[in-house]
């Protein structure tokens, strides 16, 4: 993609954003990463003095050559790295509306219920498409069917999936396509009503018409959640993000406005990565 | 390499035996013939074997356990326990043989008769009912122990322990258990189950090993040991089969991809919740088919409960005549909700044949007990693998991700 594409294609969001940018209130921060180190095995760090604001209602994307600690770093922010005994945050915090998520008072299940996760290889349970999409609601407890009848309508509507599977909810999950599947999966996820929804590649198993289903998917979901994705697509990066962060061996090299990051990167190494250079 | 202009055919060779690709016959080639032919042999040796085995069990077994006439079997093998088969001639000549049972029956009708010539063959008549019960009792009561004990052990290694030296050596532990013999296993379980095991009674043992009185009641918590029962024998059966147990179940809880667990935990469900509900549903069917062919392989054992659950005879079966002793122990005192039903001990079908074939006189009389129990025996344990294939066939069609 020239600049002068992405100028074009960019400009409405990049004018939103400065207007965004002229308020420099701290209000709508919402998940806070305050100089963070983290390690999977004691003594060899994979990330190092992380410091990013992430705000509400933005589509934050984390990009760089594989390996370099973006996909670890979403993982942190919903504490998915508590399933590996030796990782932790060796310095710094992670604050998410103000609470820091490693507090000992803060349980990871909890946290969760408020920061959903979409993984890359989309994962639906061998259940029924209704089930999938309960799951959620089902092992908080919430039993009555008009209410997960609801919630099942109103996540797979928000999903763009609603009218293409509302006559069979009751076959499997597994019969759809990898496209639909992936919008069962966030469906599920967006079901228990996160602030924050995490996506870690979510495109990268999916064909090309399921990848521009899901990006248009995600530009309407910023209007109710804050998400951050992970993606090695630097298009799709430019096509979804309000923010980019270019990370390089642990290391958050840059982060800015997308517009910015993508047309004029004030350091090298994201101007060598983005151009192609290397990565 | 100097290549020559023209490279002449094959076949052009002076003499056509001398055509580099035909076969030539050598040593080296008599040698490979020679293997294929040895390793053939070994296989259908041990197929002649197992169609002889089978061929034969089912020549003489099949004719004791079917008949020509309605309702075709033999339903007397399988409504009567084991008993004698006797065998008479009275004065007029004519010649009688029955089990016991009818036969003290029909002395008890004709009292005036004179028995000229009498023989008993013990265990050779009746049926196998009692033996019957008895192995699908030890069977039942193995396979929910096992299952329980197993199913907790394997989702601990696999789900809840930290990888490291301590569990991989816990592990091999667990793995050896399988080479442990069988006789082994029954020795253990009469020292352990049948002599050592923890009840609850009003009245301990002088022999119990411990003795701990319960607070605030008249009872004690002996270590006295549930004797020769069925529940020992259960026991024993399953402490012998955890270790295939236990694997079937890790290997089917392996293969659950990692993103089930990933997907609920991230959408706020607690480890067991992420477990019971997006884990063991859909590694049920491994484990089931496990442990059906756990059932057939300790339905047939003979070791560990010949010390701890066997009789060689009982005329009862386990539910009829339960004496409830009010002093004796728990199993027997917990009379409401068992009946003392599990500290019965029963007769099973491995010991039966052990019994008939080896503890007897042999004769011809005793032939159709042997086979016919052997028969049926083999016919069981046969449809449970069966099953246990079938079960394996339907779930993998209809579980797939």
């Amino acid at each position: 993609m020239s600049d002068q594409e992405s100028e074009e294609t960019l400009s409405p969001e990049h004018s939103s954003v400065t207007t965004s940018a002229q308020q420099p209130d701290t209000a709508d921060i919402v998940i806070e990463v305050d100089d963070v180190n983290f390690s999977y095995v004691k003594g060899t760090e994979v990330l190092r003095d992380i410091t990013m604001d992430i705000r509400k209602g933005e589509v934050t994307a984390l990009i760089g050559p594989s390996g370099c600690g973006k996909s670890t770093l979403l993982r942190c922010i919903n504490r998915m790295n508590d399933l590996i005994p030796t990782a932790a945050i060796t310095k710094g915090e992670i604050r998410i509306l103000d609470t820091d998520i490693y507090d000992p008072k803060v349980d990871p299940i909890e946290l969760r219920k408020h920061v959903g996760m979409v993984f890359q290889k989309y994962n639906p349970f061998p259940q029924s498409i209704y089930e999938n999409v309960a799951f959620g609601l089902r092992i908080q407890g919430i039993k009555k069917k008009p209410i997960l009848d609801e919630a099942v309508e109103r996540s797979l509507k928000l999903a763009g999936l609603w009218e293409e599977v509302k006559d069979r909810l009751d076959s499997s999950g597994l019969g759809l396509s990898g496209g639909q599947q992936q919008r069962l999966c966030i469906a599920r996820t967006v079901a228990v009503e996160p602030k924050i929804v995490l996506m870690d590649e979510p495109c990268s198993a999916l064909d090309p018409i399921s990848t521009t289903i899901i990006e248009e998917l995600i530009t309407q979901l910023k209007e109710e959640f804050t998400i951050v994705i992970v993606t090695h697509n630097m298009q799709q990066a430019t096509r979804v993000s309000d923010k980019t962060a270019y990370f390089y061996l642990g290391e958050l090299i840059e982060m800015d406005e997308t517009i910015k990051i993508f047309n004029s990167p004030s350091r090298k190494e994201t101007e060598d990565y983005i151009s192609g250079r290397f990565g | 390499m100097a290549v020559p202009a023209t490279e002449p055919p094959f076949a052009d060779t002076a003499d056509a035996a001398e055509n580099p690709l035909y076969a030539k016959s050598s040593a080296l080639k008599r040698r490979d013939q020679l293997v294929s032919i040895v390793l053939a042999i070994a296989t259908y040796a041990i197929l002649a074997c197992a169609a002889f085995i089978f061929l034969d069990i089912i020549r003489k077994g099949a004719p004791v356990v079917f008949e020509s006439s309605f309702p075709f079997v033999n339903t007397e093998f399988f409504t009567k326990s084991p008993e004698s088969l006797i065998t008479f001639e009275i004065e007029d000549g004519s010649y009688f043989e029955m089990g016991s049972s009818d036969y003290y029956e029909w002395k008890s009708e004709n009292p005036g008769v004179r028995i000229v010539e009498e023989h008993a063959h013990p265990y050779s008549g009746g049926g196998i009912l009692g033996p019957l019960v008895g192995t699908a009792l030890l069977t039942g009561i193995c396979i929910v122990v096992a299952l329980f004990i197993g199913l907790a052990t394997a989702i601990f290694l696999n789900e809840y322990s930290s990888k490291g030296k301590f569990m991989d050596s816990i592990r091999l532990a667990i793995m050896n258990l399988a080479g442990v013999p069988s006789i082994v296993f029954g020795l253990f379980g009469l020292g352990l189950f049948c002599l050592v095991a923890p009840v609850i009674t009003e009245v301990p043992q002088e022999r119990a090993f411990l003795t701990i009185p319960i607070l605030f009641s008249d009872s004690y918590l002996s270590f006295e040991g549930w004797g020769t029962c069925m529940l020992a024998g259960g026991f024993t059966l399953a402490v012998m089969i955890l270790p295939v147990i236990i694997a079937a179940c890790e290997e089917s809880l392996k293969a659950i991809p990692m993103g089930f667990r990933e997907a609920s935990l991230a959408l706020g469900a607690t480890k067991w919740q992420s477990i019971s509900k997006s884990v063991l549903p859909y590694a049920f069917p491994g484990m089931l088919t496990a442990s059906i062919l756990g059932i057939t392989r300790v339905a047939g054992e003979t070791a560990p409960i010949m010390f701890t659950a066997a009789l060689a005879h009982k005329d009862k079966l386990p539910w009829q005549d339960i004496q409830v002793n009010e002093e004796a122990n728990f199993l027997a005192q917990s009379g409401e909700w068992t009946g003392g039903f599990l500290s019965q001990s029963v007769q099973a079908m491995p010991y039966h044949i052990y019994t008939v074939a080896a503890r007897i006189p042999q004769n011809e009389w005793t032939r159709p007990m042997q086979y016919g129990s052997v028969f049926v025996f083999m016919v069981v344990v046969m449809l449970f693998a069966a099953l246990s294939i079938y079960l394996r066939i339907h779930y993998r069609k209809k579980v797939k991700w």
